[in-house]
């Protein structure tokens, strides 16, 4: 009831559309910030923001938002300039002079806004709104103020995101095309700074930062294509901005910029967790179902290389073939209990059939369609192995390694070579349809007495 | 674009490139024939890259100026095509091999014009060449090294242009990357184009190129193959470096001789 009553009014109206603004702009800028490696990069220009607005309101008075973009933009100017200058031109690394110029201008900035504070006309100017952000003390003008910059700034991206492009992946080769990449790298920070100084109010100097980075890197998680993330990370800002404007109205003084970094957040470890490619659930998912695959297959083969010495030495004519479980967890080296679970699998899928022996212990065996199976599984697996034994004779062959099968990619010529060669080193899947010793591998009946 | 004739690819006058202090590259003055591959050989350090580079305008210069088909380098950028080394960009970009090659037709678009239907096929079709059509819309990190490096190839050609410099195209990738590069080097080579390869094996050098420029700080020599690739020039450009190489000296040795008896 609460939230509809404060969607009516007005002035609520008015703050949500600039945050909507402000968030889709800082989140497609924080995309190119992100991908060029400058994640940190708007932190610090937030924190130089600081200075350049208590400077602006000691030296007018006055609490106008455009005055306060311009004392910011020249601070963060200065020092984006001091970062450059620190690290070309002294043997300190970027991130160290960032980390420098950051705490510099925070500390003056902070130094300047207790001394506003402490003066008489201070207490009334509620600066220190800007330190964590206050959406609700944003009147009409400075929104509209918002709301053009915020718009030129999309307008820009959309018009220069082919030269952005390049300047995030490979600035070298844009400038071998002839693009001024310094020049278009200038622009870009010059953008972040401007699209930094619109949120100062709403999000605040401590955490405008966030709101460049944190829906880049959910929107990464989201897509592998460039124009899809960047529109992706402008609704996901603009999303943060709506669900933490709303939240902060609900409770007095609760400042904007934390609740919009939180909502921002919350997207953020959502998609971390359940994007279906990169989160950490599928990631999860995928490794345990390949971990499980490889052990079927592995004690499948092992089954069904223990069933060929067998078969090979074994009087023609003999007792059923069968091999022991602990027999099976020797040859494959795994667990007893993870070849239990394996064979439990196998007789689910019906590749595997259990025999009871006399003595009470039981030994396993293939059923018909198990064998066919295996014998392909095998001698894909041996396929490769002498591919890759051999990698020198066949560099002319074009094979995917990548793919999980090997015969499908090869010529009948090919493979015939092959084929003879797996002769050659003996290692021919012996067991067949055709192979005599086949009568006494299957059970009689699934699982039940042989005779 | 092709029919520039009358003046050289490339003409390069004392052109130094120093870091800090210590100069890296000093005094280069070279002028390359038309329609060759051209191999730039030296032991590490050398400023092999740094040549390439210099050359290009991408990093500053001491001195020294470069010249493509008679006009000043920042002239003549369309007619220039690069493949830098395959470590230089983050192969984590959301971005697939397509859209890469595509980059290749920026120079030609210019600002603020998109690349179009037919980029896009042009883009396709330079995939092709290098044998990743199929891999047009796989996700670049999902390519294997020596994919990633065809994927570079293709966007060079997509540059169409007259002029190449490939930084170590045959560092680290397979077998059937190195020869769809051999044989693109000689498409390329066909259709009168010259291309400066970087390149650190000494094996292959008289294999793969025609030319050669051995450099160590600064040219040691510059010819063709057959004349300048010597046991003797390699010293000079090596020092004492050669002796690890063993059998090739020996390699090389014999085969100056061979030729001299020939001849």
């Amino acid at each position: 009831m609460n939230l509809l009553l404060a969607l009516q009014d007005p002035n609520t109206q008015w703050v949500l559309m600039g945050c909507i603004l402000l968030g889709t702009s800082s989140g497609i800028l924080g995309c190119f910030a992100f991908l060029r490696g400058r994640s940190l990069v708007g932190d610090a220009l937030a924190h130089a923001a600081l200075p350049g607005v208590c400077m602006i309101f000691l030296l007018t008075g006055s609490k106008s938002i455009g005055l306060f973009l311009i004392g910011a933009g020249v601070a963060g100017l200065l020092a984006s300039y001091s970062i450059t200058a620190i690290s070309r031109y002294s043997r300190i690394k970027e991130d160290t002079s960032l980390a420098i110029v950051l705490s510099v201008f925070f500390g003056i900035g902070i130094v300047l806004l207790t001394f506003i504070q402490h003066s008489a006309s201070g207490n009334q100017s509620g600066l220190d709104k800007f330190l964590f952000g206050q959406a609700a003390s944003l009147v009409k003008s400075d929104v509209v103020t918002i709301m053009i910059v915020a718009s030129v700034l999309i307008g820009l991206t959309a018009i220069l995101f082919k030269e952005f492009t390049l300047l995030s992946f490979d600035p070298g080769f844009g400038r071998g095309l002839g693009y001024p990449m310094g020049l278009l790298d200038g622009l870009l920070m010059l953008m972040l700074l401007m699209s930094v100084v619109i949120g100062l109010q709403a999000v605040g100097v401590v955490l405008v930062a966030a709101m460049l980075i944190a829906p880049a890197v959910t929107a990464r998680y989201w897509t592998d294509k460039l124009s899809r993330m960047v529109v992706l990370s402008g609704v996901f800002g603009a999303l943060s901005g709506v669900l933490g404007t709303l939240i902060s109205t609900q409770q007095e003084n609760l400042p904007t910029g934390p609740t919009i970094v939180l909502s921002a957040t919350c997207f953020f470890v959502l998609s971390i967790l359940f994007s279906p490619r990169r989160g950490v659930l599928a990631r999860l998912f995928r490794f345990f179902k390949l971990r499980r695959k490889v052990l079927i297959e592995d004690v499948q083969q092992a089954l069904y290389e223990c069933l060929e010495e067998q078969a090979g030495s074994s009087r023609p004519g003999g007792v059923y073939l069968g091999i022991g479980s602990a027999e099976l967890a020797l040859k494959s080296g795994k667990s007893l209990s993870q070849v239990k679970s394996a064979l439990a699998e196998m007789v689910r899928q019906k590749i595997v059939a259990e025999r009871a022996k006399a003595d009470g212990s039981s030994t396993w065996t293939f059923t018909p369609d198990g064998l066919k199976n295996s014998y392909l599984l095998v001698l894909n697996q041996r396929l490769w192995d002498l591919y890759h034994m051999n990698q020198n004779e066949y560099h002319h062959v074009h094979i995917d390694q990548s793919q999980e099968e090997l015969a499908p990619q090869l010529t009948e010529e090919m493979l015939e070579k092959m084929l003879a060669q797996l002769e050659a080193y003996d290692l021919t899947p012996k067991l067949t349809e055709g192979t005599q010793a086949i009568s006494r591998l299957y059970a009689r009946e699934q699982g039940g007495l042989s005779l | 674009m092709s029919s520039q004739t009358g003046a050289v690819p490339l003409l390069v006058r004392d052109m130094t490139v120093a870091y800090q202090k210590k100069p890296v590259l000093r005094n280069v003055n070279l002028s390359v024939p038309e329609g060759k591959l051209i191999g730039i050989i030296g032991p590490n350090g050398a400023g092999k890259s740094t040549f390439i580079k210099a050359v290009q305008g991408l990093i500053p210069t001491a001195s020294g100026t470069a010249e493509v088909y008679g006009k000043p380098f920042s002239q003549q950028r369309r007619s220039v095509g690069y493949v830098p080394q395959r470590e230089s960009v983050d192969w984590d970009f959301p971005t697939d091999a397509l859209d890469v090659v595509l980059m290749g037709r920026y120079g030609r678009l210019g600002w603020f014009r998109r690349p179009g239907k037919a980029d896009r096929q042009f883009a396709l079709d330079c995939l092709k060449k290098v044998g990743m059509a199929d891999y047009a819309d796989r996700q670049i990190s999902q390519l294997s090294g020596g994919q990633q490096q065809r994927v570079f190839l293709a966007r060079a050609l997509a540059q169409e242009a007259q002029l190449y410099f490939m930084d170590e195209p045959f560092a680290g990738v397979d077998a059937a990357t190195e020869r769809a590069i051999i044989q693109l080097l000689n498409d390329l080579k066909k259709q009168q184009k010259t291309v400066l390869v970087v390149h650190h094996d000494l094996q292959t050098v008289d294999e793969y190129f025609d030319w050669v420029i051995l450099l160590n700080r600064r040219v040691i020599a510059a010819g063709p193959v057959k004349e300048i690739f010597t046991a003797e020039n390699l010293q000079k450009t090596y020092g004492g470096r050669l002796q690890v190489l063993g059998t090739q000296v020996l390699l090389t040795n014999d085969k100056t001789s061979g030729e001299a008896d020939a001849t």
